[in-house]
Formats: C-alpha cells, sequence, structure tokens
C-alpha cells in the first residue's frame, strides 16, 4: 500500500493526473481493453460460431427489429448475420491479442539485436544497421505481406487456420523491430562508455552478464514509449493486412476483416458494417497513440 | 624497503586516430596515430600511495585503465606481485582481478542507476563466490559502516544520495572484496571541498587500517601533496619526474614540474610572485620532436629539440631532463 | 580599495525563488552586499549554496520557473531588477558583462569569433563595421589570441580551450562594461591555463575599471584574484570580508571549517579538517542557522533565530550569533 501511495505521489502519476487528455485516453482504452478481454462473457451472441449463425439476421439495422426474425441488435448485423457489437468485441480481443503479441515479439527481437549491435561495435554493428536500413527503405505493410506469402507457401492448406494468427503476429513483429533495435543500440553506446560499467569490467563480470544486467535496465525507458506507439501501430497493421484479406480468417473476423465487408456494403445503404467497428478501431489506435504521447512527454526530462 | 606490488616497464599506448579508409584515400592522408602514453616506467611499493599528476593529455587516466586491465598496453609491461597482466586471462586472471580495484571520478555515473546500493556493494562479492546468502547481507552491513554509511542505506537507490555519499558508496564496492591495491581515478575531482575533506580523510583511515596500496591519479596538486607518499609528475604520455612526496614540492627538479607547482593557485601562497605561464599543452597527435616540453622550458637547449631524454636519478626518484644531467655531470 | 560614496553594484535582500509542485523553493534567501567601482569581489560557495543563481539573477539570466521574489538590485543607483526585458538586454553587455564557465557552450559554434564580436560592439556601440572589427582585432590582441587579425574569422573550434576561454573574456569587455560577472571561469580548464586566464581577467578589468564578481568553489583562485570574498552556504550570506583577513582569521564556523579542509602546498598538517554532514538541500533547510546542525559552537539562539550579517571591524561582515554584541558571550 505505502508503494502504491509512492507511485500516486511520484512525478510521472503526478502529470499523468494534470493532463485530461492522458486521462481520458487511458480511460478509453481500459475500456476497450476489459471489454475486449471480457468478451466470452458479456457479448450477446458469439460471431465465430458458425452454427449460431442465420443469414435471415442479415442486414439488420441497429435497434430495429429484424423482417424476418424480429430479433434486435443493437448495432446491427453484418452480411451473414453476425451480431455487430459481438463481432466488434470479439474483433478487439483479436486485434489486441495480435497487436500485444507482435509489438512484444518487436521488442524482443529489437531489443536483442540492439544490445548486440551497440555492444558489440565493429562489423556486428555495421551489419545489423544495415539489414536495418534496408528493411526501413521498405513500407512495413509490404514486409509483412511479404512475408505472409512466404509463410504461406511452405504452410500446407489443412494447418494455414490455425496458424494464420501467429503467422499475423511474426509478420507485422519482423516489420517492426527496427525502430526497438536503433534506439536501444544508441542507449547502449552511452550506457557502454559510463563508469559503472566499466566499474563491473574492472571486477571482471561477464560480457553477457554486463549487458543484460547493467546496460538492459537502463535503455528500456524509450522502449517503452515506443511500444505503446507501436501498439497502436500494430493493431492498424493487422486491421489493414485484414482489410487486404491476408490477415486472420475470415471464420474469425476482426476489426480489419469488418472494415473490410463494411465497405462492401456502404454504397448499398447498409452503412453500419462499416461505421461501428470503423470507430471502435480509431477509438482503440487513437487513446493507445495519445497514451503514448503523454507517456514520452511525462518521461523526458528535458521538458520539465 | 617494501618490495613493489606494481611495476610499470616501458608502457606504451597509441591510439588510432586515423579517419576512415575512404577518407584517407580520397583526402590522401597518411593514417594518424595518437601518442597518449610513452616509455613510463614507475614502481609502486606495498602500502604507499601512488600519485600520478598530471594536466590534460597527460595520459594519467590512460595508465590507470591499463593498471586495472580495461584497456590494453601497445607496449611494454605491468606487472602487479611480480605477475605479468597481459598474457593472463581466465581464472589466472580473476584470481589477480580479486587483488585490486578500481574508485572512479563520477559519483554518479560509477554506480548502476537502477541497482540498489546493497546489491551494487555486492557485486564483487558474488563475482568472485567469496561468499553466500545472508553472510553476504552481513557483509555489505559491515562495509556501508566502515564508510560512514548505515547498514538500512543497502535498500535505497544511489539518486537517493549525494555526492559524498555515492562516492563512499563506492568506496565500499571497491572494498568488498578485500582487495590489497586500489586505483582511484580523480576520486574527488567531483565533489565540494568540504565533502574532498570527509573522503580523503577516509581514504587515509582505511589506508592505515587495511594496509592497503593507492595509485592515486589527479591533477590537483594540493590534493596529492596531501595524499601520497611518491608522486610522478606526467606530460603528454611522458613520465617527467618521480620523486617523494613533500621533497617534489619543496625542491622540484624538472621545469616542467617547477613551472606548474608556480601555476597552482594557492590559498597559503596568495600574492607571490608568479613567473607567467608560457603557451599551453600541444596536441598529443602532432607533439613536438625530442623532449615534448621543450618549446614551453626555460631551460630548452639544443639537444632537447632533437633527443628524448633518459631518466636521471635525483634525491628520491628521477627527473627527465637534459639540463639535469648536465648538472649532474657538472 | 578607496571608499566612493556609491558602491557599483548594490544588492539589498535579495530572495530568488523557485515554485515547484511541492511547494516554494527559496534558493537564495535575503542576500546583501556591494561591490565597489573597480574591485573584485569572489563569490564562493559549494555546489548548491546559490552563487550561480546570484550572478544570473543580477544580469537578469534566471531560467523560469526560478524568478526574483524579493529585494533589489542597484547598478549606480539604478535599479536593475525590475527592467522589462528590452531594458535589462540594453544593460546586459553594455554595463554588465558575463564570462560563462564552459566557453563550448558560451560560444556560438556556427558564426565566426569576429561575427560574434562585432555583433556585440555594434549592439552597444554606435560606430561602423569596419570600427567594430578594428576594436575586436585590439581585443585579441589584448587577451593574448596570436596573430588576432588573422585569427579572427576563425569559428571557435579552431581554438584551443584556454584560447576560447580568452575570446568569451574579449567578448564580455566588447561594449566596456562597468562590471564583469564570471561564473567559474577556469573550472574548465588545466592548471597551467587557469592560471594565465585569472591574470589575464584580473589585469584587463583593472586597466578598463571593471569590477569583477568572480563566482567560483575554488578558494585558491579567490586568494589570488579578489579583493574582498562572500561566502555563501545554503543560499544566505555566511561571512563578508577582505580576502587575506577571511582566509587567515575566518570568523565564520563554517568559513572557518572550509578553509582548514582545503589542501593547500605548504601545510604540515596530517588530517584535513572535516566538517561533519552536508550542506542541506534547499527544501530542508533547518529553522534558525542553516549551519547549526553541523556547528560545534552552536548554542540555543543558533536553533530559533537565523542572524543576520553582524558588522566587525575591517569591515567584515559576519552571519553568527557568536559575534553579537548583546549577547555576551566569550569567544577566541
Amino acid at each position: 500500500m505505502h508503494r502504491l501511495a509512492r507511485m500516486w505521489d511520484s512525478d510521472i502519476a503526478y502529470s499523468f493526473r494534470r493532463s485530461p487528455v492522458a486521462v481520458i485516453a487511458a480511460v478509453v482504452a481500459l475500456v476497450i481493453i476489459a471489454a475486449a478481454v471480457l468478451a466470452p462473457w458479456i457479448a450477446p451472441y458469439n460471431p465465430f460460431d458458425s452454427r449460431s449463425l442465420n443469414l435471415m439476421d442479415g442486414f439488420s439495422r441497429p435497434m430495429e427489429p429484424n423482417a424476418f426474425t424480429g430479433n434486435v441488435y443493437w448495432l446491427g448485423t453484418d452480411n451473414q448475420g453476425r451480431d455487430i457489437f459481438s463481432t466488434i468485441l470479439y474483433g478487439a480481443r483479436i486485434s489486441l491479442f495480435v497487436g500485444f503479441s507482435a509489438v512484444v515479439f518487436a521488442m524482443v527481437l529489437g531489443i536483442g539485436l540492439g544490445l548486440l549491435a551497440g555492444w558489440r561495435g565493429g562489423w556486428v554493428d555495421s551489419l545489423l544497421m544495415r539489414i536495418a536500413d534496408v528493411q526501413l527503405s521498405f513500407p512495413s505493410i509490404l514486409i509483412a505481406l511479404l512475408i505472409f506469402g512466404v509463410a504461406r507457401g511452405f504452410i500446407p492448406p489443412s494447418m494455414r487456420e490455425e496458424v494464420a494468427i501467429w503467422v499475423l503476429i511474426v509478420s507485422i513483429g519482423l516489420s517492426d523491430w527496427v525502430q526497438y533495435a536503433r534506439v536501444v543500440r544508441g542507449a547502449t553506446m552511452v550506457e557502454k562508455n559510463k563508469e559503472y560499467v566499466q566499474a563491473a569490467r574492472v571486477i571482471g563480470v561477464h560480457p553477457a552478464r554486463i549487458v543484460v544486467k547493467h546496460i538492459l535496465p537502463n535503455v528500456t525507458g524509450p522502449v517503452l514509449v515506443i511500444g505503446t506507439i507501436g501498439l497502436a501501430l500494430a493493431i492498424i497493421a493487422e486491421a489493414t493486412l485484414s482489410f487486404l484479406g491476408v490477415g486472420v480468417p475470415p471464420t474469425q473476423p476482426s476489426l480489419g476483416t469488418l472494415i473490410r465487408i463494411g465497405q462492401q456494403y456502404l454504397f448499398s445503404g447498409e452503412w453500419w458494417i462499416l461505421l461501428f467497428p470503423s470507430i471502435a478501431l480509431l477509438a482503440l489506435a487513437l487513446s493507445v497513440n495519445l497514451l503514448g504521447d503523454w507517456l514520452r512527454d511525462a518521461l523526458n526530462p528535458r521538458l520539465k | 624497503m617494501a618490495e613493489a606490488l606494481l611495476q610499470i616497464e616501458g608502457l606504451c599506448r597509441y591510439f588510432d586516430v586515423s579517419k576512415p579508409w575512404l577518407n584517407r584515400v580520397l583526402e590522401r592522408e597518411e593514417r594518424q596515430f595518437l601518442t597518449a602514453v610513452k616509455d613510463v616506467n614507475f614502481e609502486i611499493r606495498r602500502g604507499e600511495t601512488f600519485a600520478l599528476v598530471g594536466e590534460s593529455g597527460s595520459g594519467k587516466s590512460t595508465i590507470a585503465k591499463m593498471v586495472v586491465g580495461l584497456l590494453a598496453a601497445s607496449e611494454g609491461r605491468i606487472l602487479f606481485d611480480g605477475q605479468e597482466m597481459s598474457g593472463t586471462s581466465g581464472a589466472a586472471m580473476r584470481t589477480l582481478r580479486r587483488r585490486f580495484q578500481m574508485i572512479f571520478q563520477d559519483p554518479f555515473a560509477s554506480l548502476n542507476p537502477r541497482w540498489r546500493v546493497g546489491d551494487i556493494i555486492a557485486e564483487p562479492i558474488h563475482t568472485f563466490g567469496l561468499l553466500k546468502g545472508a553472510a553476504i547481507r552481513t557483509r555489505v552491513g559491515e562495509l556501508l559502516d566502515t564508510v560512514g554509511l548505515s547498514a538500512a542505506d543497502a535498500e535505497k537507490f544511489p539518486h537517493e544520495f549525494s555526492g559524498g555519499q555515492r562516492q563512499r558508496i563506492a568506496i565500499a564496492r571497491a572494498l568488498s572484496s578485500n582487495p590489497e591495491f586500489i586505483v582511484c581515478d580523480e576520486p574527488t575531482s567531483a565533489l565540494d571541498v568540504s565533502v574532498q575533506a570527509q573522503i580523503l580523510n577516509l581514504m587515509r583511515d582505511l589506508q592505515d587500517e587495511m594496509g592497503l596500496t593507492y595509485l592515486f591519479i589527479s591533477h590537483d596538486l594540493s590534493v596529492v601533496r596531501h595524499m601520497a607518499n611518491r608522486i610522478g609528475v606526467l606530460y603528454l604520455g611522458r613520465l617527467v619526474e618521480v620523486a617523494e612526496g613533500k621533497t617534489l614540492f619543496r625542491a622540484p627538479e624538472h621545469p616542467y614540474t617547477r613551472m606548474l607547482l608556480d601555476a597552482v593557485p594557492d590559498l597559503a601562497l596568495s600574492g607571490r610572485r608568479r613567473k607567467p605561464v608560457e603557451g599551453e599543452i600541444p596536441n598529443p597527435i602532432d607533439p613536438p620532436p625530442g623532449c615534448p616540453f621543450h618549446p614551453r622550458c626555460p631551460l630548452v637547449m639544443d639537444r632537447c629539440k632533437r633527443e628524448t631524454p633518459r631518466e636521471v636519478p635525483t634525491a628520491t626518484g628521477f627527473a627527465a631532463c637534459f639540463a639535469l644531467e648536465q648538472e649532474t655531470a657538472a | 580599495m578607496p571608499e566612493t560614496t556609491e558602491p557599483l553594484l548594490s544588492v539589498r535582500d535579495l530572495m530568488v525563488e523557485f515554485p515547484t509542485r511541492r511547494g516554494i523553493l527559496r534558493a537564495i534567501d535575503r542576500v546583501s552586499f556591494d561591490i565597489a567601482e573597480g574591485e573584485v569581489l569572489g563569490m564562493v560557495g559549494e555546489s548548491g549554496a546559490g552563487k550561480s543563481l546570484t550572478g544570473a539573477a543580477i544580469i537578469g539570466l534566471l531560467e523560469p520557473p526560478g524568478r526574483i521574489a524579493g529585494g533589489e538590485i542597484r547598478l549606480k543607483g539604478q535599479r536593475i531588477d525590475n527592467l522589462p526585458a528590452a531594458g535589462m538586454r540594453r544593460i546586459r553587455g553594455k554595463r554588465i558583462g558575463m564570462v560563462f564557465q564552459d566557453p563550448l557552450t558560451s560560444l556560438n559554434p556556427l558564426y565566426t569569433v569576429a561575427r560574434q564580436l562585432v555583433e556585440t560592439i555594434r549592439t552597444h556601440m554606435d560606430v561602423t563595421d569596419h570600427e567594430a572589427r578594428e576594436r575586436a582585432i585590439a581585443l585579441l590582441d589584448r587577451v593574448g589570441i596570436p596573430a588576432a587579425r588573422r585569427r579572427l574569422d576563425d569559428y571557435p573550434h579552431h581554438f584551443s580551450g584556454g584560447m576560447r576561454q580568452r575570446v568569451v573574456i574579449a567578448l564580455a569587455l566588447a561594449a566596456e562594461p562597468e562590471l564583469v560577472i564570471a561564473d567559474e571561469p577556469t573550472t574548465a580548464l588545466d592548471v597551467s591555463v587557469q592560471s594565465q586566464i585569472i591574470d589575464l581577467l584580473k589585469e584587463i578589468c583593472a586597466e578598463r575599471g571593471a569590477a569583477v564578481m568572480l563566482i567560483t568553489h575554488d578558494m585558491g583562485v579567490i586568494a589570488e584574484t579578489a579583493d574582498r570574498v562572500a561566502v555563501l552556504y545554503a543560499g544566505r550570506l555566511a561571512e563578508v570580508g577582505k580576502v587575506a583577513d577571511v582566509i587567515t582569521n575566518a570568523e565564520h564556523p563554517y568559513t572557518h571549517g572550509l578553509m582548514g579542509s582545503i589542501p593547500t602546498l605548504t601545510q604540515e598538517t596530517d588530517r584535513l579538517v572535516q566538517i561533519p554532514g552536508a550542506m542541506p538541500r534547499l527544501n530542508a533547510i533547518p529553522p534558525g542557522c542553516a549551519f547549526n546542525p553541523r556547528c560545534d559552537r552552536a548554542f540555543a539562539r543558533c536553533l530559533i533565530e537565523r542572524p543576520d550579517l553582524i558588522e566587525r571591524p575591517g569591515g567584515r561582515q559576519v552571519a553568527c550569533w557568536l559575534y553579537d554584541e548583546a549577547q555576551e558571550v566569550a569567544h577566541g
């Protein structure tokens, strides 16, 4: 309790309390995340269960009873009769899962390679940074598509659906590791020359131990900020890939899938299929992004 | 006379400061080398404090780093208790490392800001496997007590302490493996005067109690006078004079030492007539030929511009100066 | 120094505060001192004592949110602490010059030395470009830059550390100010260069009749350069007096301890005087005299009442109850 009290009183918590944007963004993000996590319990319907779907329920308008079945759906249904509200909840779940995992994967890879490049310097550093440079010259979505396509070539069709999400995570992660690596590499090079590292070397501590126990804790600060914004980007990347039809399988629609479906029916008048998932995606990505912005400013000693 | 704990013979260190290969080819430039340390010989006896004093570019920090193995020597030998340092590695090196430690200049950068003080102090104990479990906690408490802090401080982080206190923590860390020899690289330069006094007194007390040997690096002559038994004066990477403590200040032999002593603004000697100091320290990449001090030396002769002076024995050490050679010969 | 009727700089009850979210931090707490024309006043203190802040307050370069919260600063009788920005700009450079600690950052690396000098000269003096250049060359020559005419158009990074500091001194004196504030001008320099710079500063200011406020933590520099010294402790003045007097016969217990803790080239004692504890942080200054927890001569009054500067013989001032005549305390 005492520790919580100290955290609440700290400079970061103070800055948080004073920033209305941060507080609102945090609330919105938390609500969406909570809703997504609790989806199986709070969603009125399970949109992934194909057997429960009734095509006759399709295209119901929001809050209006369906002409055929008389069911009322809060946000309407899509072309296959899936309740939009439930699908948003489950879709957000997938978006968040993919987003978090991709970011964690990119972080682990990026931090690892950044530490290696920063500590070793020399040709190891040059090599890794050239690879990073090459990768940065491609748009990340293209890279994700490329990796995705290559993976598909290797995986037999029967397994594709199960593995799809993991391939998605790996491809988004692989397209994103560079920014973490760069930041960590720079910070490592700075820390490596500091006297506490020299002190450890004088004692004779093994270099691997120095990197992990001494340098790593001191370079992760900026990584957190990038990670938050990276999460927003990963969510959008997943949505983009699903929108393009190469993301999650159609039986497990995410927000991106819904948006793709909705886009098809926009001009025939079923606006709700596009609008609500888009708002959900926007809210999620924006709130996470704003939180990241606030975090970056709060952690920046120069702005104090 | 106590035996030598550390012997330095012909120590040299060069740094390659050439531009990258492509630049050199395009600009048709030669490789450039910076001579940080050249032909340095001295020894440190057990139980004494040997100080290396010099201005920027003198090479004193470089020598300190070579002694503890942070930098490799380009030429020359470093012998710790008779054992050569450069050849050793692995288990033998580890046994050697247990016997010496280092204290750094910046008390804010020499402690890992994310580690607790107790862990920082215990790191040598862990690395050398000296103690286990609860014994470590007790030992850390004892060490904190020895340096004038309290055992409860082990749970805190470095940023909760002032500069002087952090330096005490650094000293506690240096003592935790029970070393015989401690290299102190400007340990009080970043501290206020009154805190400096506390730390210097502490270091002397510890030396008396534990029989420690110090290599004390500093640019501050008054501090060095207070702390050192023997002093070596460095100029542009070369050792120009070695003498016993107070003798160096009473009767400096080398012209550079005299100039340095004359230049120090001193509390007790204010108002004395001072000779104006000539020139500035030359660029170490392109040092003057012969004796590096000759462009600024009031006793310069023709020979100084061509040859590097050898070490001429003096009352308590030596000085590298042709002018002295003539005197002793005469 | 001959006493003129009016001091060049007069600081009375200066207070500098920093509003923080935990309350107001008072960094300078009712500091008063004078600088006579042409004299060199040393302002000495340890880190955090507030000496740099005092200099910054005088020249109007306090970094917000720090601000002058009280007191008066007068330059030849005219108040300068409450001037608007434009007014302060006219004073700064023309009447008060500043020499900062780090010559690397106080010279703009992107402009030649010529441009920086000429700009300063022309801002404060009504001369043509050509005349300003000639003045700049003369200045560089005077501060000891060899081949001044040729080096005028070099960039700061073409000069060594000591040379750069000479250029900074030239810059500070370009508009012929009456007061030069030098904040740790030699701390970043080698010992042999240090002595050259402080000699230069002393000579050139004496030549032009400019007074100097020399801010430093190095008592040795003060001993060689200053006429009088003011000792700061935790944002308050502990002692003010002639340099030789204060060094040989410090009256305030802090000053006394400080002088004893400085190693010199001639002392014969084996142990340095050690003042226990450390200077309090600004948000934890004890009531009464700020030094009382560390003072071995403190008594009851020291814990309750804060001493003001008490006038002593020989132009000395000490902020210590030991010297209050109303108090019947034997000391010595």
